[in-house]
Order: C-alpha cells, then structure tokens, then sequence
C-alpha cells in the first residue's frame, strides 16, 4: 500500500479503508478524482495504457486546493473535465452515468469526501460497492454528519469541532456511513454543557 | 424454525415430456411460510428404504403461501430423486419438506435484472418474475432451451422474453447482450454448468462488477466411487455406497449433521478434516482452495484415498 493510505490508522471496521487503483477490464474506464488523487490516476494509466483510450475522466481540485488537472490532462484520456467543484463535479457524474453502461470500471482517488460521494452515487445507480476500486491520497480532512440536526460540514481539520449548521460542539467519530458518505459527530459537552476540550487539528 | 413442513401434492402437471410440475399445500390447511424468488425447498422421499433429501427451486408465485410449486426435470442417470418425483409422486401423495432458503436472491440495489435461463434453470426466474411484477420493477429474461417442446412454461411468460432453441442453431447473443445493458443491471444465470462458466468469463472479460452478476451455483449431489470414512466425534467408521453422498451417509447411520442447501453452496455443513491420506473430491462453490486440505463439505464431496477422518 501507499504512504497516503498507511498514514489513516487502523480504526473500527465502519471505518472504510483504500487500496490502490489497479487495471481491470472493461469496456469504458470511469475515474473520478481530485486534488493529489491524479497521481493515483496517473499510477493507473501507466499500469495499462489501453485503460486512456477508453477512459472518461471527472476531476476537480483537492479540499486543500492543490489542483493537479495538468497531470490529468497529459494523460491523453479519452475524455477528461474539469469542474469547479465537487458539487459541480458531482452534477457532472450524473449526466454520464445517464448513459454509462454495464461494462464501466468505475476508479476513485483523492480525498475521502470526494470518493466517499462519488461511491454514494455509483451505489444508487445499482453498482456494487465492493466493485468500486477506491485510493486515497492527499488532504485527510472528513465530511462529518452532525447526528442531531443531521447538516454535513465539509473539510473538518478538528476534534472537537463546531456544526456550520446548528452550532453544537460535535466529537468526530470514526463512524462512518456510505449511505450519507460522511463521518459521525456527536455533541461532546451534552452530559456538562459548557465543557468542550480544546479543538485539536486532527485532519489536514 | 427446525420443525419441518408436512405438506400433500395436489397437483402434479406435466408441462412436456421431461418436465412435471408439482404443487404442495399444507396437509393442515393454513398458510405456507413466506419465501421470496430464487429460494429453494428440500424434498424428502422415501425411496425404497433410500433416503433422498433433494433441493428444489419454488417456482410459483412468492406472493401466494396457500402452496409451493417446484419444477422437476427428470434426470434418467441422476441418483433417483428426480425419477421418484415423476415416477412415485401423485396428487395426494404426503411428503415432507423444508423451510424455504435463498442462495439466490435478488439484489434490491439493481437498476434493471438482467435473467439468463438454460433449460430447467428457469424455475427460480418465475418466482422472480412474480415477484418484481408485484413491484413493477424492471426485468429481461433470455431463456436458451433445446427446443420448444422442451421450454417449459414458455408458453405462460409475458413481457421482455426472449426464447433461443439449439435446435435451431440460436443462442443467446451473450456479449452484445452484456455489453448494452446499462450500468447498474444485476445478471442473474441459472442453468447447465457450461452455461455459467460461459456467463461468468464472459461478463469478467466486459468488465461487469463481480458482485453484480449472480449465480444459481447449488447442484444435486452426483454420484461417484464408494468410499469409507471415520466419523471422529460420533467414535464410528461408515461406509458412502455411489449413489450416497457423505451428508446422507451420515444421516442414515444416524449421526446429526447440520445442513441447508445440500448443493455445496451456503456452507452449513463444513466439516474439518482430522486425517487425510488420500484426496477430496471437492464438488462445492464454498470452500476457498487453501482450505482443500482441512476442511470438506459432506452434502457433494467426496473422498478417494486410503484414509479420511473428520470432526463429526
Ligand atoms: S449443506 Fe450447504 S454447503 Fe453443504
């Protein structure tokens, strides 16, 4: 396994773990990506260099805002965008799996939230998730779901940190699940209100 | 859940030459357990002193539970169940059967479901059919059989049905057919061995998910070369006449063994192995080859060899 992927340590078995993108065949290639995530596409082309003839690349810059989409371009893949956003990306992804058929191997890199999302939707168009090849490099920073007002805070560096929705002081589990994509927090002074440990930068 | 379901044939059917259909309801009136497409029933039969415990696919409708319907197509050099089904089951005979199990059920998550038929493999797709027509979710069946007297049921499925008869040189275009469907389809394969592997090699050359393509993967226990076994547990040494298979050996010498599938596919009856000086004949889709050594599945395997000793 990679460096990025040893750097998550081992954890509770909710908590999803990566491997490394590895060639497989198939009669399109759709690889979804962001930030530091195009090395790990990178990797895969030069794996096989049949997969960019028949390759559909969706990217967009990482969390932290690295933005790699030259190395993607090089990669002469069939088809390759580049969106703003994971939203916008995510938008994207929609409107290609409206015509993608069964043949499609599906590859994720980058970020956890990115990948965690992208999975989310491959899963509601009926693809397998134990299918969906996943590696994680770049920024660990965690899409975490509050579970009392249930708002999804994007890119959270800290333990403990505060709900951009309803304000509580929420301990990050490594809880996870598939089908928000997103990590679980939980209020961490409910038993002493008031008594909130210092936020410590966990994930960068 | 171990109790057993005592039930009366009240309508055997024969839909062509090979093929007979047989509906049991409860011989105390009442409703049958719910089951759901793709789930299987074990038959007992007394055979003439023979105990005969065979897995077949239900293949009515899920939604009815006044009775179960299975489908059987006589095997002329199987071991006999199938001919005790044609040749000794009437409307009224009382026979004994099992909980319905699925090995095969449908996966809820499929955009589409995709059915792939040989000859009597069609029995759990009915079932199926029932059931997502009560769902309106959406489904295709191509069902090769050798010609169309030998298509049962043909003749009663509606909808996205395509039929192929080798008799007339047509077969299921299988890589096109694969290859158009849209992502998120869930295949389903049911039939002879030669078929399956056909599917399974192909939809991997494709690229279609692993865990999207699904295999009705229990068969019948087949016959093979007699052997001994030492039962280790139960402090005793039987014999597995050819028409026998470990599992019912077992049984007949009255040694309680767990089972569920009797067709090598859902693991029930895994056995470890104490001593081996011999080889297993290793018949079932469960076990992982590096436990060829140390473990052995009774309902289909069998041994040929000097000694053989298991846990039981
Ligand atoms: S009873 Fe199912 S594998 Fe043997």
């Amino acid at each position: 396994m990679k460096d990025a992927t040893m750097s998550l340590p081992p954890s509770i078995l909710s908590r999803p773990v990566y491997g490394v993108l590895a060639p497989r065949p198939g009669l399109a290639h759709l690889v979804i990506a962001d930030g530091a995530g195009a090395g790990a596409v990178a990797d895969l082309f030069a794996a096989d260099p049949g997969i960019a003839g028949r390759a559909h690349v969706l990217y967009t810059p990482g969390p932290d805002g690295g933005d790699d989409w030259a190395v993607i371009e090089a990669l002469g893949a069939a088809q390759a965008q580049r969106a703003a956003s994971v939203p916008t990306l995510l938008f994207r992804l929609a409107r290609v799996l409206l015509d993608a058929k069964a043949g499609t191997q599906c590859y994720l890199a980058g970020s956890e939230g990115l990948i965690g999302q992208a999975e989310r939707d491959l899963m509601a168009q009926g693809v397998p998730h134990q299918d969906i090849q996943k590696e994680h490099r770049g920024s660990t920073v965690r899409r975490v779901q509050c579970v009392h007002c249930k708002g999804i805070t994007e890119a959270v560096r800290t333990d403990p940190f505060v709900c951009s929705h309803c304000g509580l002081s929420l301990y990050v589990r490594d809880h996870y699940s598939r089908r928000l994509a997103a990590f679980q927090g939980v209020c961490i002074d409910a038993e002493e209100p008031g008594n909130i440990p210092p936020a410590v930068e966990k994930f960068a | 859940m171990n109790a057993k379901l005592q039930v009366r044939v009240t309508e055997v059917e024969a839909l062509n030459p090979l093929i007979k259909r047989f509906r049991f309801v409860p011989r105390d009136g009442g409703l049958l357990p719910a089951f759901s497409g793709g789930a299987h029933v074990v038959v007992e039969m007394e055979d003439h002193g023979t105990r005969r415990m065979n897995p077949y696919s239900l293949s009515s409708d899920p939604e009815d539970r006044t009775g179960y319907e299975v489908t059987v197509r006589r095997d002329d050099a199987g071991r006999g169940g199938s001919l005790y089904m044609h040749n000794h089951v009437a409307v009224g005979t009382e026979m004994v059967i099992s909980h319905p199990v699925n090995l095969f059920p449908l996966d809820g998550r499929a955009k589409k479901h995709l059915f792939l038929a040989g000859g009597i493999g069609i029995t759990p797709f009915k079932a199926m059919i029932h059931q997502l027509g009560h769902i309106g979710a959406k489904w295709e069946l191509h069902y090769a059989s050798r010609n169309p007297g030998l298509c049962a049921y043909g003749d009663l499925l509606r909808g996205p049905v395509q039929f192929y008869y080798d008799d007339d040189k047509s077969f299921i275009p299988l890589k096109d057919l694969l290859a158009r469907q849209p992502l998120g389809t869930h295949v389903y394969c049911c039939g002879p061995k030669g078929m399956l592997a056909w599917v399974r090699a192909t939809a991997a050359e494709l690229g279609l998910a692993e865990h999207a393509v699904h295999f009705e993967e229990f068969t019948a226990p087949q016959p093979g070369a007699p052997f001994d076994v030492d039962l280790v547990r139960s402090g005793r040494r039987i014999h597995v006449p050819a028409h026998q298979s470990l599992l019912e050996a077992m049984e007949a010498a009255g040694v309680d063994a767990p089972y569920l599938c009797r067709g090598g596919a859902c693991g029930q009856c895994e056995c470890d192995v104490v001593t081996l000086d011999g080889q297993i004949d290793h018949r079932d889709h469960w076990l992982a080859p590096t436990d060829h050594k140390t473990k052995i599945m009774p309902c289909v395997s069998r041994f040929a060899g000097r000694a053989l000793a298991i846990d039981r």
